[in-house]
């Protein structure tokens, strides 16, 4: 495996991407997979963007949302006037409707916005998610009040005999833009101003003596951040048919902060991974638990405190192992671990489970059950349970956590004696 | 008329001091740590429903003293065991830190208490009409409120201005590593004072808790306007908060009953906007409908204009 | 709701569930509501209501000769987006009936999917039972043949509410407040419009309208009422906008009457009484606690055992029970479960309810007219609410008949 690592040139994780997208509907080809995909799809974009002000300029923003429902809105309003005028402009275009709306907008909140840095520049991104917010009530027209903007995307000028009612051509749609604004933003950050960027997080005083001035470097990169974000909300917007100002708001400006945090902010491949694992628990997890926000939010606090790095970071970190073929030397303390994780896993997820089942469900009796084993969540035998997992688990972990963290560490120390070997 | 202004001031004040009571906590977190306590408000929620709790058994009054007391506690071991942890992954990861608290206190405050308002009573002590003016009458806890609000304002003036703990708060204010040099124990006077915030949040929620509805929405309601305050105000002035807070609480008030539009202004001049014309949803509305975006509208011109807020010191 | 971990485990076993569930034959139906977030205890306690509903009508036997109901319930998070993502979920699962009704947003939001979803997959359609989103455009210019609505719209009510004040010579002066989106909009249109023809010596002196679900203090809204001189307010709020605008009322001791949609939704009740307003309060609604009735009487004791809990919240919606018990009617005529055949036999549907009243859809629109009661909430009843010690009462019933108003919908009836 390492061998073909290295062997593989610029454009092969770009095909096998783009093999993976085009498969994937005929493994997973029910509605609502194809759905999920889809939603996957563009928020992996919107991820990426958000990435562009985070990972790669240090601009923590509270309010990227406004650039993706901007672009939505905008999409919407002209799918709705294309297809009431009949133009000939295929559906695959709109999208860049969204990029140069939030573009615009970008360009006309950016310039203040970018002014300052730091915990300024995040007030003001909160401040302005809140103003757009508040707006939407106001600005009827625009944003069509509480009911949104619906639009209907088999109105436009049909090519191939392809109307986009189905799901499947909408995902292969939205598939071939999420490829595109992906190769996009990947040749962003090899370009000297991608690079400019990564200088102004890391010091911007030394940046500024290199010569560039780090607000425009800033704003650029707000700026193509806002292109890329007002394209995957356009994907929002056909793919819903519906835009409504909710959109705008705190809440996928925070939904996206986690993706993109989750996922791990220094490699591009972090928003990624964020992207696809938070919308995958946002449509089945609150299938079956009533507290899965409760778990989101406890994921996130775990990450934010033991790895920083997100998860992206966590499987990065072991590509020198796989580069030099010392990976098999943490797989026996790997397994070893997965006694403390899954003690403490199962332990959480039953402690807040039956938490829930007692708290919330109270009328439905004291009866429950978790993995087909029915019990009842007020016997102290229960309860006892539960907390001698947990406890079991801490101590697990307490005990092999070290052994894991050496395993590693030899690992990678071993892996870049041989990496750098002549 | 008359009778408008003066309920509107009392009301706008009475919102102001609310204000106040939460940001004089933010304030101080902030200016001594650099962390901006997303989870604040989650405090002030939290501090509503223990009142709400210890009410339901023994009375309002030993919540207004208990309740402060135990999520003061319970701050003080969030900062120990949580914030001190991502200490050193930087501001960034503290703030996101605190963002993933407020989340989750806000979810398990739904799930012990439920998601439907909780019906925390006024004290039966206070459940009268102090006055009647005009015929409208004003309650008497309101006028309890309001005093309570400036009481603790005077505490803390006097606690960070007159007392030895006070001098070495506000030396750790600006210059921590002198202060840890000169012997204190800077880590402890951190969690005392993030405690303390917390603890004054959730006096605010006592105190709020039964005039304005406890509920599990209370905290993301206010969270936004409590940042406004702060920035504005200035990050690090107790003062510029106390002004901010009085100041948005007022203007907040009063633009809700201004039923006034720029159509209805340019109006009286002779020309006519509607709906329909050019821009038109911005002409009609009126200042009512427009209140809740100038606090915002607030924010982003001082961070824009003077970004050290109104009385700050610090750049943000 | 199952709870566990493993999505795959999960996913396989439910795979073989339905496997061996689907030689039993199932209708099922969707309930797309919220269940998390804000508006979560409105949508739990719908849930209650049909998960009730349905165990009682597989009790006597289910439908069709003898297939079981079943409810599978979807969280949409109180969002119109959610909902969509739901609904092709439920769609997936083999359900052809959806049921929602919190929020108008999220009602258009479905309505115009699954107008979208049966046109372009002929053979394959869904309905949409609206039991509660009152927004006028659902069952007007929004209309559409998929949909079937239980609730009678806001315009309807107003009609309803206007009828009552025409004969309150009392009434002076009016204020009319309401929350900042399409159904607090179409209150205050109806209502100007409605008191203008039918009682133009009445002064509207107050026309508002403040953020959805925003407010936590209303003292300003209050002084602007108390100033006006109004002597009665007229209001569509609802929810936390409905409780916090009563409670304010009563701090500044407003004595004034309240012309109601939802003064008895989840925490109102509780708001007026303490703000001391002994039968000051009305609303109108389809149905409430007091009317004689010993079969829904019996109906709402009984679910208030199971459910009822420590709120104490009972039975709400008799149009829930309208729309499950003409469902179970149209399924057993049309001798199919098929939503063609369905939608054909509720289009112009007359059915009596369970409080021996007469109800019928009109086929035009697919709204359900039924009696409304125009009632006040106050001492003396023989049920309350909420543990309060008060109830409601009726002041006032309208006939089914006179509540009917035009609708403009046109919609496009399949072949």
């Amino acid at each position: 495996m390492s061998a073909v690592i290295q062997r593989g040139g610029v454009l092969t994780p770009w095909l096998v991407a783009a093999a993976v997208v085009i498969v994937l509907p005929y493994i997973f080809s029910s509605g609502s997979s194809l759905t999920m995909m889809s939603l996957m799809g563009f928020a992996i974009v919107f991820a990426l963007s958000y990435n562009m002000l985070l990972g790669q300029t240090g601009m923590l923003s509270f309010g990227h949302a406004v650039y993706y429902g901007l672009g939505g809105f905008m999409t919407a309003h002209a799918l709705n006037v294309i297809g009431a005028g009949k133009w000939p402009i295929p559906l695959p275009l709109l999208p860049l409707v969204g990029g140069l709306a939030g573009l615009s907008f970008a360009i006309l909140f950016g310039w203040v916005s970018t002014k300052r840095a730091g915990t300024a520049f995040s007030m003001i991104s909160l401040g302005i998610g809140e103003l757009v917010a508040a707006c939407s009530l106001i600005l009827r027209g625009f944003f069509g009040g509480e009911g949104g903007i619906s639009t209907s995307r088999t109105s436009t000028l049909r090519l191939f005999g392809i109307n986009f009612g189905p799901q499947i051509q909408v995902y292969y749609l939205i598939a071939a833009w999420c490829l595109l604004c992906m190769a996009a933003m990947y040749a962003f950050t090899r370009t000297p101003l991608g690079r400019m960027c990564n200088a102004v997080r890391d010091n911007p005083e030394r940046a500024e003596f290199v010569g560039y001035s780090t607000q425009m470097v800033r704003f650029i990169a707000f700026c193509v951040s806002g292109f890329f974000a007002g394209v995957a909300g356009g994907l929002a917007a056909i793919h819903y048919e519906i835009v409504t100002a909710s959109v705008v708001g705190a809440g996928p400006s925070g939904s996206v902060l986690l993706m993109a945090y989750i996922g791990g902010i220094s490699f591009f491949i972090g928003p990624v991974i964020g992207a696809v694992l938070m919308t995958a628990l946002q449509i089945s997890l609150s299938d079956y638990t009533g507290a899965w926000m409760l778990y989101v939010g406890l994921m996130f606090v775990l990450v934010v405190m033991f790895a920083p790095a997100g998860l992206g970071g966590l499987l990065l970190m072991h590509r020198p192992l796989l580069a030099a073929g010392t990976w098999r030397r943490v797989l026996p303390a790997y397994a070893l671990a997965l006694v403390p994780a899954s003690l403490l896993f199962v332990g959480g997820v039953l402690l807040v489970e039956t938490s829930h089942h007692l708290l919330v469900k109270a009328s439905e009796g004291s009866a429950m059950r978790v993995l087909w084993i029915p019990y009842d969540a007020k016997s102290p035998a229960a309860w006892a349970g539960i907390l001698a997992l947990l406890g079991a688990g801490l101590l697990a972990l307490k005990h092999i956590g070290p052994k894991v963290a050496d395993a590693f560490h030899g690992a990678r120390l071993e892996a870049t004696s041989k990496l750098s070997a002549p | 008329m008359l009778e408008l202004i003066i309920f509107s001031s009392l009301n706008g004040l009475l919102y102001g001091l609310l204000l106040f009571l939460l940001a004089s906590g933010l304030t101080l977190i902030f200016s001594m740590m650099g962390v901006l306590n997303f989870a604040h408000a989650s405090f002030y929620m939290l501090g509503a429903y223990f009142g709400y709790q210890i009410s339901r058994y023994v009375g309002y009054w030993p919540g207004l003293l208990l309740a402060p007391l135990l999520v003061g506690g319970i701050g003080a071991l969030v900062e120990r065991f949580g914030l001190r942890t991502v200490h050193k992954h930087g501001h960034v990861a503290e703030l996101l830190f605190t963002f993933g608290l407020a989340f989750m206190i806000e979810e398990l405050v739904q799930m012990v208490w439920g998601k439907i308002p909780v019906d925390y009573r006024v004290p039966e002590l206070l459940n009268f009409s102090a006055f009647t003016l005009f015929s409208t009458t004003y309650p008497a806890f309101r006028i309890f409120m309001l005093l309570m609000s400036v009481a603790v304002f005077i505490a803390l003036l006097l606690l960070l201005t007159r007392t030895r703990v006070g001098l070495i708060i506000r030396a750790a204010l600006s210059h921590p590593h002198m202060v840890g040099s000169l012997g204190h124990n800077v880590p402890l006077v951190f969690m005392m004072v993030f405690g303390v915030g917390c603890g004054l949040a959730a006096l605010a929620g006592v105190i709020a808790g039964p005039a304005l509805v406890t509920q599990p929405a209370m905290a993301a309601s206010l969270g936004p306007i409590l940042f406004v305050v702060v920035v504005v105000g200035g990050l690090g002035s107790l003062a510029g908060a106390f002004i901010a807070s009085l100041g948005i609480g007022l203007i907040q008030t009063f633009a809700v009953a201004l039923n006034i539009s720029v159509a209805d202004v340019v109006g009286h001049l002779g020309i006519t906007l509607t709906r329909d014309s050019i821009g038109g949803d911005l002409w009609v509305a009126t200042v009512a409908q427009v209140a809740p975006i100038i606090p915002y509208l607030l924010l982003v011109l001082v961070l824009i204009f003077r970004p050290k807020g109104l009385m700050g010191d610090r750049d943000t | 709701m199952k709870s566990a971990f493993s999505l795959r485990q999960i996913t396989w076993a439910a795979a073989l569930l339905l496997a061996s569930l689907s030689a039993q034959a199932q209708v099922k139906i969707a309930y797309v509501d919220p269940l998390s977030g804000g508006g979560a205890s409105i949508g739990e306690h719908g849930l209650k209501h049909l998960q009730f509903l349905i165990e009682g009508i597989n009790a006597k036997g289910g439908v069709i000769g003898g297939q079981k109901l079943e409810a599978v319930a979807y969280d949409n998070k109180g969002s119109p987006q959610e909902s969509l993502v739901q609904v092709q979920k439920a769609i997936d699962a083999g359900v052809r009936f959806i049921t929602q009704g919190n929020g108008s947003g999220a009602a258009i939001a479905i309505s115009e999917f699954v107008a979208k979803f049966n046109d372009r997959n002929p053979g394959k359609e869904v309905l949409y039972f609206n039991y509660a989103a009152v927004d006028p455009a659902l069952t007007n210019e929004k209309c559409s043949y998929w949909h079937f609505r239980w609730d009678a719209n806001a315009d309807i009510k107003m009609a309803a509410l206007t009828n009552f004040m025409r004969d309150q010579k009392a009434i002076k002066k009016v204020y009319i407040i309401g929350q900042d989106y399409s159904f607090g909009q179409a209150v205050r249109a109806a209502a100007n419009t409605m008191l203008k023809q039918k009682r133009p010596d009445v002064q509207i002196v107050g026309d508002e309208l403040h953020p959805l679900l925003k407010i936590t203090d209303f003292s300003p809204y209050i002084a602007k009422i108390k100033a006006s001189g109004a002597d009665s307010v007229i209001t569509g709020n609802w929810g936390n906008d409905m409780a916090l605008l009563l409670k304010a009322a009563a701090d500044a001791g407003l004595q004034v009457n309240w012309y109601t949609y939802y003064a008895g939704g989840a925490g109102a009740p509780t708001a007026i009484k303490q703000t001391g307003l002994d039968h000051r309060v009305y609303q109108i609604s389809e149905w409430h606690t007091n009317v004689p009735a010993p079969e829904m009487e019996a109906f709402a004791d009984s679910f208030l055992k199971k459910y009822g809990g420590n709120s104490q919240q009972g039975w709400w919606y008799l149009r829930m029970k309208n729309q499950m018990d003409m469902f179970v009617v149209a399924l057993n005529t049309a001798k199919s479960a098929e939503p063609k055949k369905v939608a054909a036999v509720l289009a112009d549907m007359k059915h009596k309810n369970s409080l021996g009243a007469e109800v019928f859809m009109r086929a035009s629109d697919h709204s359900l007219f039924q009696d409304m009661y125009l009632s006040s909430f106050g001492s003396g009843t023989k049920h309350d609410e909420e543990g309060t010690g008060w109830g409601w009462k009726t002041t006032a019933v309208i006939k089914a008949a006179d509540t009917v108003i035009p609708t403009t919908c046109k919609m496009n009836v399949p072949s």
